[in-house]
């Protein structure tokens, strides 16, 4: 979408697997670490040069949960939902960050591209629980007022930045 | 391997087989089947196949191979009982409204429904409503009439190499739909519709346009012309109980006319304008060496299949139109000031096995002033419906002959309904020889016959000639991976998109055995050899044409040229 895509990283990707019909689901892993989400030009792209039909890869991106086609925001945060933290009450600090950045079930990044709030099931911190991580950096131990206080400096220091 | 097995108590002999399900059909038992089709991959997906071993065990016989002294039932309660769950819990997510279905009366899972008694679905539905695609001028497809057996998704991808459907999403949001469910229009659909022709149900149907023939058949005002392509004529007649193969051109005609046609042509006449106009391009590019080899242009999907995937071939497309649209510019340009005189409006309809025809009659560059050559395309399954609608009774109708002067083809251009037909054509227009051992030896110099590649070597003038032909775009897609690679060379080549070429077009009855199209070709080859004219150059309306209409608006039979005229 708004994201300018260069194809050499895709082929240097590409070229790490030996164009290998097998290595699809590790390359479209590297192409989202890249743009943090899997560009519909780059999956046809990728599908062209590997041999496998746009249809096919775009099955497989739709069938793991942890592939995005959506383009995500600068800093993406993920409420563990897993047994442990939704005893400990996750959902209340999902609601509260929904809120807080106007989102919804459907809509789950801001307009300015800045967050992407999602629901993961189970970081394998049980312990720390409840647990979110903003762009895999853990926070232990969340309330919803820990939270928003997190997206607020998170805020401030982007704008200190411009 | 070969051995016995033992079905139902009775013993069953086998020896290619390569799964029980095949055993036990040729032991005359019709085991009920959503996701098996013999020239597509297995994909076991359906579970109505299940059959239950002796130690009450059950599996799927599509996917389980025989075995010397295998005892197998096909219908215990157990298996019973199965079947109408599996047909339940397809049902309950099924939009049933049969009686409005493009499928009505020829869909697998209402027949098996009702073979089942499944007479009360226990299960609500678990998904909403999606869209339905009709985006394709050839196809329609209803999501929400999808059992996803998988059938279409093998079909595009294993026969004809594109892949344009896949599974998408999981559990219960799993759906067949394009990549980035896209309409099927704007991806690389070649619109061959053979995915309609294998899927069980509703989901993927041939767009109907029968109301619109009967629209301009109601109306005073228009001359509504019929053009019959060649492969209709051996087909038509399966959907009357008759055999495939059998030749009911004359059948064709008088039911055309009870309709209400005024004039009824035949496509073969266009396709010896083909031949004329191919057999000139390619002795040119021959000596000049250029753009070798040539590809034939008569197929729409295939066309649509080199300007998606391979742009750097166009240049080899031979720049021939296809016959079905020679056949609408020359009926056009011949009626255009005698409509104008009698305030008249010349419709052409043409009866195609073809779905891909729709969309070629409606492409932009088939457009005179916004008026196209074709007008409306049916199919060879509408036309059945539209005499079934009318009441007339096919079998007992006396045949009648094709109208003149756009009604006389060769056989040449007959044989262009099947595989090899369209090479062999050309072959015979380019050969110096012209005695009946000349033919004969062209039949049999490798063009005819069921083979997804075949290759002939022709002498013409001293020169050895490579000829291949390929059915099946994906047969098509190896060959030229070939070609590209520089292991092959040929000189000309033709390409069909379905396989058995437009015989086993998706608009034909559905086949239910690979011997259908076998004797569909044969009747063609039949056509050819009771024709007192084999060859298109031989063909007097040609001849006519040259000298009259034509002599001036060559353009007429090309795809490009008409631009510069
Ligand atoms: S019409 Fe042909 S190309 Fe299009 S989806 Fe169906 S099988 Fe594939
Ligand atoms: S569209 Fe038809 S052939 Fe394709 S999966 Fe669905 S039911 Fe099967
Ligand atoms: S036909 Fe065997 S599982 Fe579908």
């Amino acid at each position: 979408m708004n994201t300018t895509i260069i194809y050499g990283k895709v082929d240097q990707i590409l070229n790490r697997y030996g164009n290998k019909k097998s290595a699809l689901i590790a390359v479209l892993q590297e192409v989202q670490k890249e743009y943090h989400y899997l560009p519909q030009e780059v999956l046809s792209y990728i599908g062209d040069k590997m041999g496998i039909s746009r249809a096919r890869i775009f099955g497989v991106a739709t069938f793991y949960e942890n592939f995005s086609l959506e383009p995500k925001g600068k800093y993406v945060i993920k409420i563990c939902d897993g047994t442990a933290c939704h005893v400990k009450k996750s959902i209340p600090i999902l609601n509260a960050l929904r809120k807080e950045l106007g989102l919804n079930e459907n809509k789950r990044t801001t307009d300015d591209m800045m967050f992407t709030v999602e629901t993961v099931s189970c970081l394998g911190a049980c312990g720390l629980a409840p647990v979110i991580t903003i762009n895999d950096k853990v926070y232990p131990k969340m309330t919803p007022e820990a939270a928003i206080r997190l997206v607020k400096e998170i805020r401030e220091a982007n704008r200190l930045e411009d | 391997m070969a051995g016995t097995m033992i079905i139902d108590g009775q013993r069953v002999g086998f020896d290619k087989e390569k799964n029980i399900l095949d055993v036990i059909r040729k032991a005359g038992i019709d085991l009920p089947t959503f996701c098996y089709h013999s020239e597509l991959s297995i994909y076991g997906a359906c579970r109505m196949c299940m059959v239950e071993d002796e130690r009450g065990r059950t599996m799927a016989a599509c996917s389980t191979p025989p075995r010397d002294g295998m005892i197998v039932k096909t219908n215990t309660p157990k298996l019973q009982k199965y079947r109408r769950m599996v047909l339940e819990l397809i049902l309950s997510n099924h939009d049933r409204d049969c009686t409005v279905c493009e499928k009505n009366g020829r869909c697998k899972l209402q027949e098996l429904a009702a073979r089942f008694s499944i007479k009360n679905i226990r299960f609500g539905p678990l998904c909403k409503q999606l869209p339905v695609d009709e985006s394709s001028a050839s196809i329609v497809r209803n999501p929400n009439k999808c059992i996803m057996c998988g059938d279409c998704v093998r079909m595009c991808e294993e026969v004809q190499g594109i892949g344009v459907l896949g599974f998408a999403y999981r559990g219960s949001k799993i759906k067949v739909t394009t990549a980035f469910e896209r309409p099927i229009a704007e991806v690389e659909c070649v619109n061959c519709g053979q995915c309609a022709a294998v899927c069980p149900t509703g989901a993927l149907v041939v767009k109907n346009e029968t109301s619109k023939v009967w629209d301009v058949l109601n109306d005073k005002n228009k001359r509504v012309v019929a053009q019959i392509a060649p492969a209709v004529r051996v087909a038509l007649g399966e959907e009357f109980g008759l055999k495939p193969g059998e030749i009911v051109t004359g059948k064709i005609v008088a039911a055309l006319r009870k309709l209400g046609f005024d004039e009824i042509y035949d496509t073969g006449m266009a396709a010896d304008l083909t031949v004329m106009e191919e057999s000139r391009e390619f002795m040119g590019k021959l000596e000049k060496e250029e753009n070798l080899p040539l590809f034939t242009s008569c197929c729409p999907a295939w066309v649509k299949h080199v300007e998606d995937k391979y742009p750097q071939l166009l240049k080899n497309l031979s720049t021939c139109k296809s016959p079905q649209q020679i056949f609408g510019a020359l009926i056009k340009e011949h009626y255009k000031k005698i409509d104008e005189a009698q305030g008249k409006e010349t419709v052409v309809v043409s009866v195609m096995p073809c779905t891909a025809k729709k969309y070629e009659a409606a492409r932009p560059e088939y457009r005179n002033n916004g008026i196209p050559d074709v007008d409306v395309v049916i199919t060879t399954q509408e036309l059945a419906l539209m005499i079934k609608q009318a009441g007339i009774v096919f079998n007992e109708l006396e045949p009648e002959s094709l109208d003149m002067p756009f009604g006389l083809a060769s056989g040449a251009g007959l044989i262009f309904g099947v595989t090899g037909g369209v090479a062999e054509a050309v072959i015979r227009r380019c050969l110096k020889e012209k005695n009946p051992g000349a033919l004969k030896e062209i039949s049999f110099s490798g063009v005819r016959g069921m083979e997804g590649i075949k290759e002939a070597a022709i002498n013409i003038d001293g020169r050895e000639i490579k000829v291949a032909v390929v059915h099946g775009l994906g047969n098509a897609s190896k060959l030229i991976s070939s070609i590209l690679a520089g292991e092959k060379r040929y000189d000309f080549v033709e390409v069909m998109a379905c396989p058995g070429g437009c015989i086993g077009g998706a608009g034909q009855p559905i086949p239910q055995s690979s011997l259908v199209k076998m004797q569909r070709a044969k009747g063609l080859y039949d056509v050819d050899r009771s024709s007192q004219i084999k060859r298109s150059e031989e063909n007097p309306i040609i001849m006519a044409l040259y000298s009259g209409l034509l002599s001036e608006k060559r353009y007429l039979l090309h795809r490009y040229l008409h631009h510069q005229k």
